[in-house]
């Protein structure tokens, strides 16, 4: 197999390690040599941060490099274009459909890009979800980015249960069933 | 039966150390290490402390080592050059049990001030230096660390990078090592290091990095992987993982050993490929040495001495391939801000609405320097802002520095600050200093510290008060304010920046990432109330944008009711009410 590389993009602290932790258990899980990347610090106080995940046979570097990536998951819209040169040819983008102004827009240095997702869909297979209003459904937005990776496992070969089971596995005891629900969500959609 | 899990390289290099044996652990934190010591507090064997700075950390290691325990202090880089007086010295007296560095290195500047390579440090230091390439690496050359430190009579430094301590990897683990403590024996001669003795042990240090590079040949840290001899590189570290990468055909010395350098498998391997590749980030370290003995080889020539390396840059520069890749996009830029609800964005607030600069220093309120805040002038190292200040008074007279405070955290005030600020009251400042006190050291993700009455372990233990300590020192002017009373907080640094003495001005809000800290309220906008005039808008919190009519609004997920946005609305458009 092909080594499969996956990158999580979003707002420092929109749970991009979480989801980055579920997806490197259920690799390791399944048997496949794993290698991932996190941001950790400074960049983390609300700026553009991203994740890598590499899983397959045997995994070197634990980066992916421009142009190579199978799946990007993007939990907020200016970040996907960010990082959309990272999409390989016929990757797959799903995106969560929220808009955080960043501080340079904010101050008027720079505006916000309209149409980001109509662009991205031009030229890449791209899914969008509204995570953070189902979240709120469900009673704690926190819970968004398992939503968008409900979506996102579609497009890797794991069963939901193997799903189900990392996710049991990796969060915090007492928001298990509330993270399996927001999976299911995702995962139904 | 082996276990299997996947682990951070810093939380890789904590099972090391315990498999190892490590008794004793000491650290300041500092991205990318810090996750060491959060993970090594987590075996029960280790005793593990927050120190006030690495120097401490270092000499407490140090301690523990003469003792007879292996021991270890952990730090990221430009720690070590806060360590580096016990460090250079204690390369001399050598250890008792196994005594272990491990530095951070930062290549792209992910955190830092600066993007220097600790190998310049070990090897002006006489330290030999160990570089792991993954995770399960990290753990093994721990082990490794200990058992040369020992053999060889030397503190060894392990080195990593942010790519590697904050990559995750397999990792095989394995029981603790049972390690004997070693006997303590007077030894004046290895543990004093006065000029006679210390002249000795320089012979000695010569000798041991002469020793070890010749043994570095049959470390198993150390090894060549011929494959097709056309090309080959020199590598180590995380640059190893590119090399294999780009090209798994190539022929590879792969250096754990990176310092000193195993010279003769290094001459072996050259004589070996046609073209040779020295393929290492940041300084030529590894390219000098190989070039000084006559070999011909490529290195700072195609590759940079900045940033990251990457599979691609050998694609392009080694293999020639022009890889077909998509533009980046222009997208404004997303830099790192205070959070919503940060008290130090009250206190810049005032201190901008005041017209006052800022001497800065290291932490969450560096981020004072950006728009819309715009304050921090200045920021150098941990503690520089109160003696940067200090100068620019001595320079130009205490006019000069009537709008100009120093801006300096908790944690970074107990690091090295306390020391600036004894300056202050011997040489007769007139400066203002303020302490930003948000009980924690915010930046590096929440630790504890002198002053915040925990240990690094969880226990409750004393609480430098820093008001009494300033006190103590002799500053006469203390004035503690809570840092979300504005009108207070004005008028006080009217008064302190006026006054032809030495002040210190404590502010008081704990970070609002504090787990210990709930918020049971939220803001809320009254659009109907709003007059679109902007003030609240002025600090720049995140949660706080406009409606498309102008009016504000406040993202009720963000918002942690700080209620400095409805302090400064003069027209009742902001309402805290209960979450
Ligand atoms: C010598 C050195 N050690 C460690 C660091 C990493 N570091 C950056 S800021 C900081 C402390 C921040 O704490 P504090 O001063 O309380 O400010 P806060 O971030 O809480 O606002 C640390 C440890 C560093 N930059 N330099
Ligand atoms: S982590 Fe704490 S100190 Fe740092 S920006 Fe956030 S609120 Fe401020
Ligand atoms: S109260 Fe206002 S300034 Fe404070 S966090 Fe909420 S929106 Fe931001």
């Amino acid at each position: 197999m092909e080594t499969k590389n996956i990158m999580i993009v979003g707002v420092g602290g929109q749970g991009t390690l979480l989801t980055s932790r579920i997806l490197g258990g259920i690799a390791m899980a399944s048997g496949y040599d794993v290698k991932l990347s996190e941001v950790h610090g400074m960049a983390q106080r609300g700026g553009s941060v991203v994740t890598f995940v590499r899983y397959g046979e045997s995994v070197a570097e634990p980066i992916v490099e421009e142009g190579c990536a199978d799946v990007i998951i993007a939990f907020e819209r200016l970040e996907a274009k960010r990082y959309a040169h990272f999409l390989k040819k016929d990757g797959v983008m799903i995106i969560n459909d929220q808009r955080i102004d960043p501080i340079t827009v904010v101050t008027g240095a720079a505006t916000y890009p309209e149409g980001i997702i109509e662009e991205l869909q031009k030229d890449n297979k791209v899914f969008t979800v509204n995570a953070m209003e189902e979240a709120k459904k469900l009673g704690n937005s926190k819970v968004f980015n398992i939503i968008v990776l409900g979506i996102a496992a579609k497009h890797m070969d794991y069963s939901k249960e193997q799903w189900l089971q990392v996710i049991e596995n990796t969060v915090p005891p007492k928001t298990i069933e509330i993270n399996k629900k927001a999976f299911e969500i995702g995962y139904e959609m | 039966m082996s276990k299997k899990k996947i682990m951070l390289g810093n939380e890789a290099i904590a099972r090391g150390a315990y498999e190892a044996g490590v008794k004793v652990s000491a650290a300041y934190p500092g991205t990318p290490s810090t996750e060491i010591s959060e993970n090594i507090v987590k075996y029960n064997e280790i005793y593990a402390e927050w120190s006030p700075n690495e120097k401490v950390a270092m000499e407490v290691a140090i301690g523990a080592s003469i003792s007879g325990v292996r021991a270890m202090a952990s730090m990221k880089h430009v720690g070590v050059n806060v360590a580096s007086d016990p460090l250079y010295t204690i390369a001399y007296g050598g250890v008792n049990g196994g005594l272990v560095l491990v530095a951070a290195d930062d290549p792209g500047l992910y955190s830092s001030q600066n993007e220097q390579d600790t190998r310049c440090v070990a090897r002006a230091a006489q330290v030999p230096v160990l570089e792991p390439s993954d995770s399960q690496e990290a753990k093994d050359f721990m082990k490794y660390a200990f058992e040369y430190s020992e053999k060889y009579d030397t503190p060894v430094i392990v080195r990593t990078t942010t790519r590697l301590s904050h990559s995750q990897g397999p990792v095989t683990l394995e029981e603790r090592a049972e390690v004997e403590d070693k006997v303590y024996e007077r030894n004046v001669a290895k543990y004093v290091m006065m000029p006679g003795n210390a002249k000795n042990r320089h012979v000695f240090v010569e000798q041991r990095l002469k020793d070890m590079a010749e043994d570095g040949v049959n470390m198993p840290i150390n090894r060549v992987e011929y494959n097709d001899k056309k090309i080959g590189f020199i590598t180590s570290g995380i640059a190893y993982q590119y090399v294999k990468e780009a090209c798994p055909n190539a022929s590879v010395c792969k250096l754990g050993l990176v310092h000193p350098l195993p010279r003769k498998m290094i001459e072996e391997f050259a004589k070996n490929v046609e073209t040779l590749y020295i393929f290492e980030e940041l300084e030529p370290v590894i390219e000098e040495q190989v070039k000084s003995w006559g070999i011909k080889c490529i290195g700072k020539e195609i590759f940079t001495v900045q940033g990251e390396y990457s599979a691609n840059m050998i694609r392009e520069k080694v293999l020639g391939e022009t890889l077909e890749l998509k533009a980046p996009s222009t997208v404004p830029a997303r830099p790192p801000i205070l959070c919503p609800g940060c008290p130090h964005r009250s206190v810049f607030s005032v201190l901008k609405k005041l017209g006052i600069h800022a001497a800065g220093d290291i932490g969450c309120y560096t981020l004072g320097a950006v728009a819309p805040l715009s304050v921090v002038d200045t920021t150098v190292c941990m503690g520089a802002s109160i003696s940067t200040l200090h100068g620019m008074e001595k320079a130009k007279g205490k006019d000069y520095i009537k709008n100009w405070v120093a801006v300096i955290g908790d944690s970074t005030f107990m690091h090295t600050g306390v020391n600036s600020l004894m300056n202050m009251v011997y040489n007769k400042s007139t400066g203002t200093v303020m302490i930003l006190d948000n009980s924690t050291t915010g930046m590096t993700g929440h630790q504890d510290h002198a002053a915040t009455g925990k240990t690094l372990m969880g226990e409750p233990t004393n609480a430098i008060n820093i008001y009494n300590l300033c006190k103590a020192i002799g500053v006469e002017h203390v004035v503690e304010v809570n840092a979300f009373d504005i009108d207070a907080l004005a008028k006080i640094v009217k008064e302190e920046t006026a006054r032809e003495e030495v002040s210190v001005i404590i502010t008081k809000s704990p970070c609002v990432l504090l787990k210990s800290n709930v918020f049971p309220n939220k803001c809320v906008a009254i659009p109907e109330k709003c007059k679109k005039c902007g003030a609240c808008l002025k600090p720049g919190c995140p949660a706080l944008t406009k409606n498309e009519d102008g009016t504000i609004k406040i993202d009720e997920t963000m918002c942690n009711a700080c209620g400095l946005c409805k302090t400064l609305c003069k027209f009742d458009a902001i309402e805290e009410v209960a979450k």
